[in-house]
């Protein structure tokens, strides 16, 4: 099965996701902040990033830029989660290498119907 | 697969409640006008996290409000909004909406829904700079999907999808996209390879393809372009209805629609979209309309009740890694000297018996340690109780017109958590009074000369197995003279009685004790003193007060570090050990015969210098055995229970020690004069005596005995 690295500063969000993910299958890896998820994502093989966009230390977008520069996640797909309505910081996430985005608020099922659309 | 999401609610609450705490420290130290970036980033990501938590956890009511701070927020951090007193105080009263708001839902109360659609108001008053509100208050966004214009109806589209070269490193790929598109209906995919450049060109990461696609099916535009919304912008994208009326030509440039509208959105979110604008972004956006906030007509149907008890006492409690830690380290050193010792006892003789006893020395060690970090989990830094201070005292200080700096000292001192949970409220009282009654008006100050600013100091630290707090001011201290007519008046003293300044200062604990002149609403209604000394009392602690007049007071109060470990004086009657707590004990002394006064048949006093103390006789009151019925013989431990002395008669003194505490309710049941059990070092079971229950008790029986011998 998959691994996913879900990334997301807020424990609710993160509980919420990993157990959706794990009991879908998937193997889950969880990251508390951009930081974190950066050296858990040196050390594991990843096939999906889902991060939250808005983190201390660093946050969503720059996490996506640097993990796109490492030479493992060129083509992984990486989804921010996003509560902005407003579409700059789709398009900033875009810019830095962004698959695509979730909005928040989701349900379980909407995020797995997500996940299916990269991890087919 | 369904998946209950009210399972992380707690999770939620907790952290929203940090989050609070957090925006809430954060919004007392912003300065106005030239606010701190990092501070704002701070409030704004707790506020975001409240929101995207909200929304997804179904609280839309909090969702919905959190929204529109979260705008306001978002502006400031772009800088399009200034930082203002106005603002940063309604931002103040809507972290207490909120905090109100998820008390309610988590004891599962109403919420007071007009309070809070009034601060929704304001803010968004706020968020228009000043205009009028409009009727729309539900900060729901206009745009959503039931806006859309009239749906286009053909057998199917025809699809152009030319992407740029770059399209694989977002990490999209079209087959993903087909596969997706043909869970809507049937397609038909051509590839067009004419732009494939000659081989020694290729970059095997570029893409060069495009796509003609036909697609079958009753999906309408919105449905197709949202299978393409993550590489809106990636690629060209051509749509063009199948069999449908020729008019509806909706071939469109993808570029255009989706990056600029949405902005202003969340900037005015109750002013109504044109129609057409709105409808334009939902059809190139469908993903874009936010289902955060449906309207909130439920909670407004809710009848609005009194505030909510803002009960955070919570269940659950956060240890630190390095807590857990140690603790794994010390359970593995326990295994590691559980093997020595199994592995010594396999082929013992008696020349291992230094090793063994070394080894037993080692187990001890190692469980002390263990209990003792055990008991640290439940250690919270006092840092809990003091930070609702800050804000505490800003708010007060404004209704009062008083200027107040606030010191904190010693937030890091731990404490046990359900002495912290206990204590908060007490604390809240003294500050209150202090600003109240004791900081004077900045024009008072400066007519005696002293700095215009007043402090209020909160401190905190260990001594000795205590924790000390103290709170002191700057201020007038305590009004002797006023207290000492107020107690006259109440007939707590004579007029004639000559008392200490001390003695005078302690009467503010009695019972109904109020010199406030007015009733403030912000203390001195009379529940004061007597019920934060009660409180103070229940946690088996002591509060005293040192006042200066014109230099201002210092409260100090002292607490066991934890309910469950007990420093006890063991005593013994009989056969049996009983504990009395050291923290009751005021001395023990050799019973003098010419000392003893006997008033009833059964009732002595004990001469304790100008003092009589009743002399209470533990195995009548238990009705066991003991060695002296001779008081002579025995000893006496003066101890003092609920502002009385009492005096217990027993056989012996032993030694003093830390005990645990056992519930004997749950254990066995009530027994009144008994506050619980411990098991000593040997394994029989102590008794812990309850010493305000045993004082009320022997005046009971007192009292008992006069009214039986009245009647015969």
């Amino acid at each position: 099965m998959p691994t996913i690295l879900a990334v997301d500063d807020s424990a609710s969000m993160r509980q919420m996701v990993v157990f959706t993910l794990k009991g879908a299958g998937y193997t889950v890896v969880d990251a508390v902040d951009g930081v974190d998820a950066l050296s858990k994502a040196k050390s594991n093989k990843v096939d999906l990033v889902i991060t939250d966009v808005n983190m201390p230390n660093m946050d969503g977008i720059s996490l996506i830029r640097e993990l796109r520069a490492l030479p493992n996640f060129r083509f992984t797909p990486m989804l921010m989660l996003t509560t902005e309505s407003g579409s700059d910081k789709k398009a900033e996430g875009k810019a830095a290498g962004a698959t695509g985005w979730i909005v928040k608020p989701f349900n379980p099922d909407q995020l797995l119907a997500t996940i299916k659309k990269v991890l087919r | 697969m369904s998946i209950d999401v009210s399972q992380f609610l707690d999770t939620f609450y907790e952290e929203s409640f940090e989050g609070l705490d957090i925006m809430e420290s954060e919004l007392l130290e912003l300065d106005v006008g030239a606010a701190d970036q990092d501070s704002i980033n701070t409030i704004f990501r707790a506020a975001h996290s409240i929101k995207g938590g909200s929304g997804t956890f179904g609280l839309n009511a909090v969702a919905s409000f959190t929204h529109v701070l979260e705008t306001l927020l978002d502006e400031m951090r772009d800088g399009k909004r200034n930082v203002t007193q106005p603002a940063v105080d309604l931002m103040l009263t809507s972290v207490d909406v909120l905090r109100e708001m998820l008390n309610a839902l988590k004891t599962g109360q109403d919420i007071d829904a007009e309070h809070a659609a009034e601060v929704q108001q304001q803010l968004e008053r706020l968020l228009k700079g000043g205009e009028e509100p409009d009727n729309d208050v539900s900060g729901v966004d206009h745009t959503s999907l039931s806006d859309h214009p009239e749906v286009m109806v053909g057998s199917g589209w025809h699809i152009r999808f030319k992407p740029l070269s770059h399209l694989f490193k977002t990490g999209n790929d079209p087959v993903r996209l087909f596969e997706e598109l043909s869970d809507l209906g049937t397609i038909q995919v051509k590839v067009n390879d004419s732009g494939l450049p000659s081989f020694a060109d290729i970059d095997p990461e570029d893409c060069f393809l495009s796509w003609e696609i036909e697609y079958i099916g009753d999906a309408d535009e919105a449905q197709i372009r949202d299978v393409f919304a993550w590489v809106d912008d990636d690629c060209e994208l051509e749509l063009t209805i199948i069999g449908g009326e020729q008019k509806a030509t909706t071939v469109e440039t993808v570029a255009v629609a989706p990056v600029a509208a949405p902005a202003s959105k969340t900037t005015a979110p109750a002013a109504p979209a044109p129609v057409a604008k709105a409808a334009a972004v939902a059809a190139a956006q469908p993903k874009e309309a936010p289902p955060i906030a449906p309207p909130k007509t439920e909670e407004k149907s809710a009848v609005a009740r009194k505030a909510a008890p803002p009960s955070t006492e919570s269940g659950s409690i956060r240890v630190g890694i390095d807590k857990v830690d140690a603790l794994i380290n010390m359970v593995g050193e326990l295994v590691i000297t559980q093997s020595m010792l199994n592995q010594l006892g396999e082929d013992f003789t008696m020349d291992k018996v230094q090793r063994l006893q070394e080894g037993l020395a080692e187990l001890e060690h190692h469980t002390r340690e263990l209990q003792e970090n055990v008991m640290r989990i439940r250690m919270l830094p006092i840092s809990f109780a003091f930070n609702r201070f800050p804000r505490l005292v800003h708010d007060l200080s404004q209704k009062m017109g008083k200027n107040v700096e606030l010191k904190l000292s010693g937030e890091n001192t731990e404490l046990d958590k359900t002495v912290m949970e206990k204590i908060g409220d007490p604390l809240v009282h003294l500050v209150r009074n202090a600003l109240d009654h004791g900081i004077e008006k900045p024009e008072v100050r400066a007519s005696l000369g002293k700095p215009a600013v007043a402090t209020l100091h909160l401190n905190a630290y260990h001594q000795g197995g205590n924790i000390v707090i103290e709170i002191s001011d700057d201020g007038a201290g305590l009004n002797t003279e006023k207290i000492k007519n107020k107690a006259i008046e109440k007939g707590l003293i004579n007029a004639g009685d000559e008392l200490s300044a001390e003695k005078v200062n302690e009467l503010i604990f009695y019972p109904g004790f109020s010199t406030a002149d007015q009733i403030s609403d912000v203390s001195g209604r009379g529940v004061g003193m007597d019920v934060v000394k009660k409180n103070i009392k229940d946690l088996s602690g002591a509060i005293e007060v040192l006042s200066i007049p014109g230099k201002g007071s210092r409260f100090t109060i002292r607490l066991p570090l934890t309910l469950a470990i007990l420093d006890g004086q063991l005593v013994r009657l009989g056969d049996q050990t009983y504990i009395v707590p050291l923290v009751s004990i005021i001395e023990s002394l050799q019973i003098r015969k010419e000392n003893v006064k006997s008033i009833a048949s059964d009732s002595e006093l004990y001469r304790l210098r100008d003092e009589y103390v009743p002399i209470l006789r533990l195995h009548k009151v238990f009705n066991t055995k003991c060695d002296n019925k001779e008081l002579i013989n025995g000893l006496l431990v003066v101890v003092e229970g609920d502002g009385q002395l009492a005096g217990i008669f027993v056989d012996d003194l032993l030694g003093q020690q830390q005990v645990v505490i056992k519930s004997l309710e749950s254990n066995f049941k009530r027994v009144d004069g008994l506050s619980g059990a411990t098991i000593l070092g040997d394994g029989t079971v102590a008794l812990i005596l309850d010493i305000p229950g045993l004082v009320k008790l022997s005046k009971e029986r007192i009292k008992k005995r006069a009214a039986a011998s009245a009647a015969a």
